[in-house]
């Protein structure tokens, strides 16, 4: 079955050069996390990227949108609105596209994980619990943004959701794996952060010197396979030091 | 000194050598566009009006490689005879010494000292030269964006002794650098060059959660009067003064375009500028459009912010209106 992408958006301005499109379910008007949503957005941001050239600056998908940030110098805010609309409503959208299954490595340990003691006591479950609870789903990716590489993954159980820290540290190591909320994600690079720190992925999430430069995209899906210490280590990994754990 | 010669590029290139980086100067194309789903930012210059005026002195493409100096302080010794032109904040420049005007194409010969001094108002000024910079292309663009560790040479800032390889030009030159006119000394007339001051006026077109705020909180945006805060970089420039509320604490995380207003629960609106993360998951009230951007980026702490609401369709004729400006101000020959 498929439906209409035109139904489910929404377009709106954002700035001098940029429009919004914001997209929904059917069953509801407000924007939310969702596979078919988010199955929605990768389709419709192909689609646009296939047919424009020039006119076209950048393009910023996300959960439930897509930022469109357009050349003044060729087309307009009317113009754009009006082919947006009619390339989206010329194309059916298919129910569901299945992305790649991307495996990543993680040495979840009290080591690693400077967080996993509280995501645990907040959730009222066993370290151990937690970490198996982690690994159990299958994760989609949402979105790439907020710095190169940082890869929005969701959702997580909802037994181990937790809130972002209330003072984001200074430092969160390269290859951080962490929980804010239902989302989980890995820190590329050394970076100040406020999420929940449960891992360490030895896995390069942005190497502008590699081929593919990201191990995912959107609209791939996540599985996370614990390892040891001694297969982190092997794998390249390196465990922070003591000065990355201040606040 | 030992000098190093040898360029991103991998091959040995002669250029300008940094013989005193100053305080942030960095190596800016027009940005990096279209690397959305890596999560790059754009980068580009801060002023893009300054830098479109740098490159235009030197008879460059508006896309041609220049550096972005802020606050001030950079030395260069150059290696090649070539020309270069220096615009934006009124930092003094000195070659060999001797006082140069900005806005103004300047011949300089192997082994002259260009030093720009501090700027007494502004922030950043933008030094081109002919041909512009050979600097190698990372995800499209040389931009540097330091916080992603991408662009400029090995994604830094300028550090000492880093070689800007650009082309070697001889004062006779009668050829064509780049397909454009014969090389000359220009200037642009002083009554079309830039201002800067310390009290700037933002033109917002109204969008994004717009709708999540109140027409009384609106009103009180646009009738206050901001202050630069001391968080001000490429990244963004947060502003102080009275706080607005949002209906809603946050969004779902979404793109954020350039100049967006963003207002986190203290109610104290930060306008995103080259250097912003790609996506977020504040309120945002609209955007700053662009040629106030570049405005804005030339403040520093302290300074007065005021906000006007503008139509797209204004903010849209405002840009070709200046778009056209920019493109019919003859410039002086000098020569």
């Amino acid at each position: 079955m498929s439906i209409k992408i035109t139904d489910n958006i929404r377009l709106e301005i954002a700035g001098e050069n940029a429009l919004m499109l914001y997209f929904s379910d059917r069953e509801s008007l407000s924007t939310k996390i969702t596979p078919s949503i988010s199955n929605l957005v990768q389709q419709a941001a192909e689609l646009i990227h296939d047919s424009f050239s020039s006119e076209i600056i950048d393009l910023i998908p996300s959960y439930a949108s897509i930022l469109v940030m357009f050349n003044l110098l060729e087309i307009d805010h009317h113009h754009l609105r009006n082919k947006l609309k009619k390339i989206l409503s010329q194309c059916d959208i298919a129910d569901k596209i299945e992305g790649r299954l991307i495996e990543l490595p993680v040495y979840y340990s009290l080591e690693s994980g400077m967080d996993l003691v509280r995501v645990a006591n907040h959730a009222k479950l066993s370290v151990e619990q937690v970490v198996s609870i982690h690994q159990s789903s299958e994760y989609s990716v949402y979105a790439i943004g907020f710095a190169p590489g940082f890869a929005y993954l969701g959702e997580v159980d909802s037994r181990i959701a937790m809130p972002r820290l209330t003072t984001p540290r200074l430092k969160v190591p390269k290859g951080a794996v962490a929980i804010a909320d239902k989302q989980t994600a890995i820190y590329p690079a050394q970076s100040p952060g406020g999420w929940n720190i449960i891992g360490l992925c030895p896995t390069d999430m942005f190497n502008a010197h590699a081929e593919p430069i990201m191990p995912v995209a959107v609209g791939d899906r996540v599985k996370f396979i614990a390892i040891d210490k001694y297969q982190f280590l092997d794998l390249g990994g390196v465990l922070p030091t003591q000065d990355q754990d201040d606040y | 000194m030992v000098i190093n010669t040898t360029s991103n590029t991998g091959q040995s290139a002669l250029g300008l050598l940094v013989t005193h980086p100053g305080v942030l100067s960095l190596i800016q194309d027009a940005g990096r566009y279209g690397a959305f789903n890596l999560g790059l930012t754009n980068g580009g210059p801060a002023d893009s009006l300054a830098f479109n005026w740098a490159n235009r002195l030197c008879s460059n493409e508006l896309n041609a490689t220049a550096i972005e100096v802020s606050i001030g302080g950079l030395q260069l010794t150059a290696q090649v005879s070539c020309v270069i032109a220096v615009t934006g904040a009124p930092m003094p420049l000195t070659i060999n010494g001797q006082k140069k005007l900005l806005w103004r194409s300047h011949w300089v010969k192997a082994g002259d000292n260009i030093h720009l001094g501090y700027a007494p108002k502004g922030v950043r000024c933008y030094l081109a030269v002919a041909g512009g910079f050979a600097i190698k292309k990372s995800f499209g663009s040389t931009a540097t964006v330091c916080r992603e560790s991408v662009g400029g040479i090995n994604g830094s800032k300028l550090m000492l002794e880093d070689v800007l390889p650009c082309k070697n030009v001889d004062r006779g030159f009668k050829g064509r650098l780049n397909n454009k006119e014969t090389l000359k000394q220009l200037m642009l007339p002083k009554n079309r060059q830039p201002q800067y001051s310390n009290e700037v006026l933002l033109h917002i077109v109204l969008g994004y959660q717009q709708t999540k705020f109140s027409a009384i909180e609106k009103r009180m945006l646009f009738s206050s009067e901001y202050q630069v805060s001391k968080h001000w970089d490429r990244m963004g420039y947060r502003l102080q003064g009275r706080a607005i509320k949002a209906d809603i604490e946050g969004i779902l995380s979404e793109g954020i375009c350039y100049g967006a207003v963003q207002v986190p629960a203290d109610g104290q609106p930060i306008v995103l500028l080259n250097d912003r993360q790609t996506i977020g998951g504040y309120p945002k009230i609209g955007a700053v459009i662009s040629q106030d951007c570049a405005k804005l980026s030339q403040c520093r702490q302290g300074d007065n912010i005021r906000f006007e609401p503008i139509s797209i369709s204004q903010a849209d004729n405002l840009f070709h209106l200046n778009l056209r400006r920019f493109q019919q101000t003859e410039l002086i020959c000098c020569d």
